[in-house]
């Protein structure tokens, strides 16, 4: 790819990125940055080809040591995302669900 | 160019682009709570297949014709990867267990420094071993274009990990929020920035050790200089900038190496971290140079100590509160910060369904500023089990006090003070705030009439004839209001 190619690709997805970050309920902004901070963890491709690497084995030791970086936010974002909104799921309201449901069922 | 690029199978790349999509569309599921747990599942599999592709074309594993032939060397280095994932993995997932809602900034914060530090050791990498990440032009030197997209990568990612430890140590309470002001720090800054961009151009000419390593000594620096002299209540703003930083980043590493996941996502967050800057500002009526500049409640209660003379004020009991509140149509609940440090968001829930129970209407009003970063209040309410269509925005509800019977502040100042509409010499004026003053009773919990909200201003919702000050703690208020309406 040459780097027309790649700076098209740029320009959109900064247009792309625009307009679904507006979209995004502002209840959410926190899981929001929550997961763009792990999102942009996807950085550990590079750290993956520098650990491989060889003939220079400090190149391969920063790359390994960027693996693990770049891991504790990957799993770190993902799974604290995950965990708020798991909050925000509807929630059954103790005060107006009344007790009938669960006699009938049984 | 002769960038070996080419030689990745055509499915690597598309892989590489359904992963961006993908991460898009997490992105995209936020737009509502019942589709957001589904992107977020999306982003991980984008991830996933990344990760996956990364490892059977480009490293440690060759890519073949058509498929990959490992050698036993690339299994051994696949050892070694996989447990550098395991590593960070488990420590990922216990910090993210086990932290409090309430510490979210501080959390957000050293995951973006993480991101900024591992950009800067990619770039290194990239740096000390050009042929592995094939960006070696024809005359052996590392192509001009790739060093200046390296200079970029790494300045923004040591940017990045500096301002976010500094943003770490002021929400951990590690360090004062109190702003550190240089002499001559515009100057100084200024200066350093275009030491960093002279530097970049130089290493465009001369690719020795000493330029790169300048290039990150004086972007560590200005990362430092640029957070400390921002204050404590613009952390929402330099949460949000870093946010965005950390995708910068990852978007030059990206045009290093010409890969589209890393491109897409990059772009993705950077703007999202823009525009939620530029939300934050908005709610604060500050400019993003302004906030940049730094200084922001140096002066907290130097100005406000002197208006504060003994104007009268009435102080309730939890008792009238509950008599008030159980006699009211309509309740709105506005909490800031202090509700939160207080952790009296359980029982104020507790309070609220007690309340519907007897045929009140509850509803909680959120200021975008109202946590230490943007949606941090939703977080917390949620996580008290508040339901969130109960929960609405400054400009949903404002227009709804005038109809209301109770508006119950609870850890909140800045942003129910009517100075920010009617004096234009307070430090808050312009900002928007909740029309609290429309409400027949204002309710305001405070631990002591000394202290002021962030701002350092003075409030005159305090001395309104309306206005009820509950002096308590704010869980024990709450807690004593929940007793006195089971009687």
């Amino acid at each position: 790819m040459d780097f027309i190619s790649i700076l098209s690709i740029f320009t959109l997805a900064c247009f792309v990125g625009y307009f679904v970050v507006w979209a995004v309920t502002p209840a959410l902004h926190t899981p929001l940055m929550s997961v763009t901070n792990a999102i942009s963890s996807v950085i550990v491709v590079g750290a993956l080809i520098a650990s491989a690497s060889e003939g220079d084995g400090l190149a391969s030791g920063l790359g390994l040591g960027a693996v693990v970086l770049a891991s504790i936010n990957i799993f770190g974002g993902f799974s604290v995302t995950a965990r708020m909104l798991a909050m925000f799921k509807r929630k059954e309201r103790p005060a107006s669900t009344p007790s009938p449901k669960r006699e009938g069922s049984k | 160019m002769n960038l070996n690029h080419a030689i990745l199978p055509s499915w690597a790349l598309l892989a590489y682009l359904a992963s961006g999509v993908l991460f898009i569309l997490s992105l995209r599921g936020l737009s509502s709570p019942n589709s957001a747990r589904v992107g977020n599942r999306y982003g991980i599999i984008g991830m996933v297949i990344a990760i996956i592709t990364t490892l059977l074309t480009q490293a440690p594993i060759p890519p073949g014709d058509w498929w990959p032939r490992p050698g036993p060397h690339d299994l051994v280095t696949l050892a070694k990867i996989l447990a550098a994932i395991a590593i960070g993995g488990a420590i990922g997932t216990i910090t993210a267990r086990r932290i409090a809602m309430t510490d979210m900034p501080q959390l957000v914060a050293a995951f973006h420094s993480l991101v900024g530090l591992a950009a800067v050791l990619v770039g290194w990498a990239a740096y000390l071993n050009p042929a592995t990440f094939a960006i070696i032009g024809a005359d052996g030197l590392i192509d001009p274009l790739s060093r200046v997209e390296m200079g970029l990568g790494i300045a923004i990612g040591a940017i990045t990990f500096s301002g976010s430890l500094i943003a770490f140590a002021k929400l951990n309470g590690n360090m004062s929020g109190a702003p550190i002001l240089l002499p001559l720090r515009h100057v100084i800054n200024l200066g350093t920035v275009a030491a960093i961009l002279g530097l970049i151009g130089w290493f465009t000419q001369d690719q020795q050790h000493w330029v790169i390593a300048a290039i990150t000594a004086a972007a560590f620096l200005i990362g430092f200089l640029l957070i400390i002299p921002i204050g404590g209540a613009d952390m929402p703003v330099v949460v949000s900038m870093l946010n965005s930083y950390s995708g910068w980043a990852a978007a030059a590493m990206g045009f290093t190496l010409h890969n589209t996941a890393m491109i897409i996502t990059g772009a993705l967050v950077g703007s999202s971290g823009a525009i939620l800057s530029y939300i934050m500002c908005k709610a604060m009526n500050r400019s993003f140079i302004s906030v940049i500049a730094g200084g922001f409640g140096a002066e907290a209660g130097s100005g406000g100590e002197e208006a504060r003379t003994d104007r009268p004020w009435k102080r309730g009991s939890a008792e009238d509160a509950a008599f008030l509140l159980s006699e009211a149509e309509q309740v709105i609940i506005i909490p800031g910060y202090g509700m939160a440090v207080a952790q009296a968001q359980h029982v104020l829930r507790e309070m609220a369904d007690r309340l519907k129970a007897e045929g009140v209407r509850v509803k909680y009003a959120i200021h975008p500023v109202a946590g230490r970063m943007p949606g941090h209040m939703n977080v917390l309410l949620a996580e008290a089990n508040v339901p969130y269509e109960d929960v609405f925005e400054l400009e949903d509800i404002n227009s709804e006090f005038a109809q209301t019977d109770v508006a119950f502040i609870i850890g909140a100042n800045d942003v129910v003070n009517p100075a920010a509409k009617t004096d234009p010499s307070s430090p808050i004026y312009g900002m928007p705030v909740f029309d609290v003053e429309k409400a027949k009773t204002i309710m305001f919990i405070k631990r002591s009439m000394g202290g002021v909200g962030y701002a350092g201003v003075d409030n005159d919702v305090f001395y309104m004839d309306q206005t009820m000050m509950l002096l308590a703690d704010a869980k024990k208020m709450v807690e004593d209001i929940v007793k006195a309406l089971q009687h």
